[in-house]
């Protein structure tokens, strides 16, 4: 056994995601069949093999820091589900 | 002489630079067509046809502008790429009610070149799946049997080119998106390199190996749309500042396959495909024989662990991404919660569907304290194995062919209780995404058992788009036509 549904509970509290217990139950026979695929990797000595992240080698690029105001308030705003018209608006946290 | 919505975007792009047709008759011939097909295929999610109308008119009055190559050309995009002011819902229901204040760039693209944005398309939910089964609204069906799946994730851009209701569409590709749907719905598909297309605006599954590319009735469509969306974009840093080749007179320089050389992959051919699949596949591969190519034997020897590589790599990639969807800036909050925390949780576990919810979890665990190294970790060593695999190939050879997919498309249906049995379905497609190459799939006929599309897929090296457009470009001509699905 790869996962147990400990886990998976577990995982989905992380991921902040709540699952029902007949939930839970599927998701780790499932991702226990994954895991389990997944395993095979293990077969591959890959000790001196620098991992790759990104096919492209150059992610980290420069430039200059200029400001620019493209969209306003407003637009930023538009889709939120709460906004008092000039903020978020979310539950009470303190 | 064929109906005007079967034209290829080509064809129709000339007769409206020509006046012999008007974008306003061209604009509504493909939302009648849209009209009339749309009840048997569900391919789109929304379709702007007023904003459509609107904008056809206001350029005939204008009149063909020669500097926009897709001046009054109706296109479709997938519902996973940020268009202004129009409804952008990834498939999912936590989108449901997103308008993006941004075009994603690939857009502004379409429309600064003249094209008019139809619809969008059809998904499985934020780009997971390969059957478009898993969009949170609908199922697409085939336009070649609506009791058949179109492929996924981009389900809703092959149908709707297939089905003729525009003249291309954007599709995405994170393990075979663009390659499978057009495998499936008998179109052209084409994956650029990783950093050939700027995905900004394009709402991210797995950063490290999507890309957006064009899917179109014929290979020289694929290369005109490619042409306007390629090159590099300061809003995304991983596109890169390399030239664009013209891929259009690139397709002109050839009239056969003399001096190029065939990588044919053991690992690709020799089990597990449909005879149908194999044959078909066989008999294009025998045309490029014929057509003065010569074929090799090349070794992929590690595709067997290329599935578990990608599904490791490409949920750690969702489980980050989608941490962003937590009902505060955009997107479906549960009102009733009184904590921050559980208006996260009630949100997200509201919003996001069950493949949604299973990749998230998987990304969560794979990247999580004493299984980052074993898992994350190690995927990513073997990523860079795999791509060495294909530098070694593609030294051989020009590209690499293969089947797109081991069989014709599926059943509605048949995929849906087993996930591991769907991701086992990209087995060809996925390790031209770790790789970052391009790829594309090309229609080379029907299946003899199932009377379905059969895909060839072309694997190039990087950012030799121009040299797989070719070959492409080439055996199109000299394999038996798929023609048109009669829907």
């Amino acid at each position: 056994m790869k996962i147990s549904p400990e886990e998976v509970a577990k995982v989905a509290r992380l991921a902040r995601l709540d699952l029902t217990p007949e939930k839970i139950a599927q998701y780790a026979g499932q991702l226990d069949g994954i895991l389990g695929y997944m395993d095979k990797l293990a077969e591959l000595d890959t000790s001196a093999v620098e991992p790759m992240y990104t096919p492209v080698d150059h992610v980290s690029v420069m430039r200059d820091d200029v400001a620019r105001k493209e969209y306003t308030r407003e637009d930023i705003l538009k889709n939120a589900p709460e906004t008092d018209g000039s903020f978020f608006i979310v539950p009470r946290i303190v | 002489m064929p109906d005007l919505t079967q034209l290829t975007l080509t064809q129709v792009r000339q007769q409206l630079a020509d006046k012999s047709r008007s974008a306003a008759e061209v604009t509504e011939a493909a939302l009648t067509r849209i009209s009339a097909t749309e009840p048997k295929i569900q391919a789109l999610l929304s379709i702007q046809a007023e904003e459509a109308r609107a904008q056809a008119q206001a350029m005939d009055a204008s009149g063909p502008d020669a500097a926009k190559p897709l001046w009054g050309v109706p296109l479709v995009v997938k519902d996973v790429l940020a268009t202004k002011g129009v409804p952008t819902t990834c498939g999912s229901k936590i989108l449901e009610n997103f308008r993006p204040v941004y075009d994603a760039t690939a857009v502004a693209r379409l429309k600064e070149a003249g094209a008019i944005i139809l619809a969008k398309a059809n998904m499985d939910e934020f780009a997971m799946g390969s059957t478009t089964e898993n969009s949170a609204y609908f199922a697409t069906r085939n336009p070649w049997d609506t009791s058949r799946v179109p492929g996924g994730s981009s389900g809703g851009s092959g149908a709707t080119v297939a089905a003729c209701q525009c003249y291309g569409a954007l599709g995405t590709d994170t393990g075979g998106s663009i390659r499978l749907p057009a495998s499936f719905c008998g179109i052209v598909g084409l994956k650029p390199s990783y950093g050939r297309v700027s995905r900004f605006g394009m709402v991210a599954y797995g950063s490290s190996l999507d890309q957006i590319g064009p899917m179109t009735r014929s290979v020289e469509d694929a290369a005109r749309i490619l042409q306007v969306i390629a090159g590099h974009d300061e809003r995304d840093s991983t596109s890169v500042n390399a030239p664009v080749p013209d891929y259009v007179a690139a397709l002109s320089e050839r009239a056969d396959l003399k001096g190029l050389t065939i990588g044919l992959p053991a690992e690709y051919w020799d089990k597990g495909l449909s005879p149908e699949v194999a044959e078909a596949c066989g008999a294009a591969v025998k045309q490029a024989e014929a057509l003065g190519a010569k074929t090799v034997p090349v070794r992929l020897k590690l595709s067997e662990y290329a599935i578990a590589t990608y599904y490791i790599i490409a949920v750690a990639e969702a489980s980050s991404n989608l941490a962003r969807f937590d009902g505060v800036r955009y997107g479906l909050r549960d009102k009733d919660a009184q904590s921050l925390i559980e208006m996260y949780v009630k949100s997200r576990t509201k919003g996001f569907g069950e493949e949604v919810q299973r990749r998230i979890i998987l990304g969560t665990y794979v990247l999580s304290s004493g299984y980052y190294d074993a898992y994350y970790r190690k995927a990513a060593q073997v990523r860079r194995l795999i791509r060495q695999d294909f530098e070694a190939a593609l030294n051989q050879c020009d590209v690499i062919m293969g089947p797109v997919c081991p069989t014709t498309a599926f059943k509605v249906g048949e995929m849906s209780d087993d996930p591991l049995q769907m991701y086992l379905m990209d087995i060809f497609t996925i390790s031209t995404n770790l790789a970052g190459l391009p790829g594309m799939s090309l229609p080379v006929g029907l299946g003899r058992d199932s009377g379905m599309p059969v895909g060839l897929q072309l694997t190039g090296r990087a950012f030799d788009e121009a040299r797989m457009l070719q070959v492409a470009g080439v055996l199109e001509k000299n394999v038996p036509a798929t023609g048109l699905p009669k829907l």
